[in-house]
């Protein structure tokens, strides 16, 4: 496929392995990492691409990754800390040029805006949708 | 002076029994809320009972008027957004963070966060002091990349005696200063080197080993 990017995915949670399924799907080159091995078996059989067991927070599990190849990296893991550690080493020292993480602390969120570091942040997302369908639900009533 | 320490064990203790000796109005924040209890018993310092890395708990341990803040827990992750807060929230002037993996510290440094491994200090002190009595100095300068040594010269060492011009010493190593019964003496070639003699070498990290082993000789 000509439009395929290098994807390094960290964690292979529900997110991660989510993500790395659908990825490899469609034809990317995806890597996963992971520090505990048996989060793996998230992947489905279909998945082609590689895994890697190891701590990202170490530069040599990132380097074993070919971060430096990497178009696109998502930081997924459960810990807010490591993936805005993380995210900040892969667009800062090893000069990936899409880099997101998740962080789950919407106050942290602001700070890493500040240093250029783009965030989703799933409790911002998810509280937004629920004051929708509220908002929704009083437009249905026509008290909006 | 105020410290902020985040941390745990015996870093943390031993960190904040020297600093509260010093007379330094120290605070500490800990994850573990026994060990904050038994901090709190042994020290005056503030405890905090909390995670470091959140903002919340930071203001609340007083982050805004630290004059420096220490991130010493075993996860560097914790560290490095801890000192990252740091300064971007409270405008703490200086922080400091501790690589447990040696090669974050520099990928800290790169990120603007002073860092430091405690591997790398102490791996460079036990590679370069090790079973050479005769080392009673060492400074690295120039961040690391040159050592200044002080040694003193024994009977033994394979120097004693010869003009320094005589001395076959390696490429990029100097002896700068030699102090003879309390008088420094900056050598030229036709100076002797004597037992007893205290010497000051230059030398690089690549060359240490093998210019200590020019003056000292082989030694168990």
């Amino acid at each position: 496929m000509k439009n395929s990017l290098y994807i390094v995915i960290i964690g292979c949670g529900r997110l991660g392995s989510l993500l790395a399924n659908q990825l490899s799907r469609v034809g990317h080159s995806v890597v996963v990492i992971d520090a505990d091995e048996s989060t793996f078996d998230n992947l489905s059989p279909d998945f082609s691409g590689f895994r890697v067991v190891g701590d990202a927070t170490q530069i040599a599990v990132l380097k074993e990754a070919k971060l430096k190849n990497a178009d696109v990296l998502f930081a997924a893991t459960h810990e807010d800390n490591v993936n805005l550690m993380v995210a900040q080493v892969a667009r800062k020292v090893f000069d990936v040029q899409h880099v997101l993480a998740r962080v789950f602390d919407p106050r942290r969120e602001q700070v890493y805006d500040q240093l250029g570091i783009e965030t989703i942040c799933p409790t911002s997302v998810a509280a937004e949708m629920f004051l929708l369908a509220v908002a929704s639900v009083r437009a249905g009533r026509g008290d909006a | 002076m105020k410290v902020l320490i985040v941390g745990s064990g015996n870093t943390l203790y031993f960190l904040c029994r020297n600093f509260t000796a010093k007379g330094y109005q120290v605070i500490l924040i800990n994850r573990d809320r026994e060990e904050c209890i038994r901090l709190a018993r042994q020290f005056s310092a503030m405890v905090v009972c909390g995670d470091g890395s959140d903002a919340t708990i930071l203001k609340e341990a007083g982050a805004m008027g630290a004059d420096v803040v220490l991130a010493v827990t075993p996860n560097d992750q914790d560290n490095l957004v801890i000192c990252q807060l740091a300064v971007l929230q409270f405008a703490v002037p200086r922080v400091l963070a501790l690589a447990n993996d040696p090669e974050n510290a520099e990928i800290f440094e790169k990120l603007g966060v002073s860092a430091f491994s405690t591997t790398h200090i102490v791996g460079s002190l036990i590679e370069q002091r090790v079973s050479l009595e005769q080392i009673i100095n060492l400074l690295p300068v120039g961040e690391g990349r040159v050592n200044v040594t002080e040694i003193i010269l024994d009977q033994d060492s394979p120097v004693e005696g010869k003009r320094l011009k005589d001395i076959n010493l390696p490429e990029n190593a100097l002896v700068a200063v030699v102090i003879r019964n309390d008088q420094p003496i900056v050598p030229r070639g036709s100076n002797e080197l004597l037992s007893g003699d205290r010497i000051v070498l230059i030398t690089l990290p690549e060359n240490h080993g093998l210019v200590l082993k020019t003056f000292t000789g082989e030694r168990k």
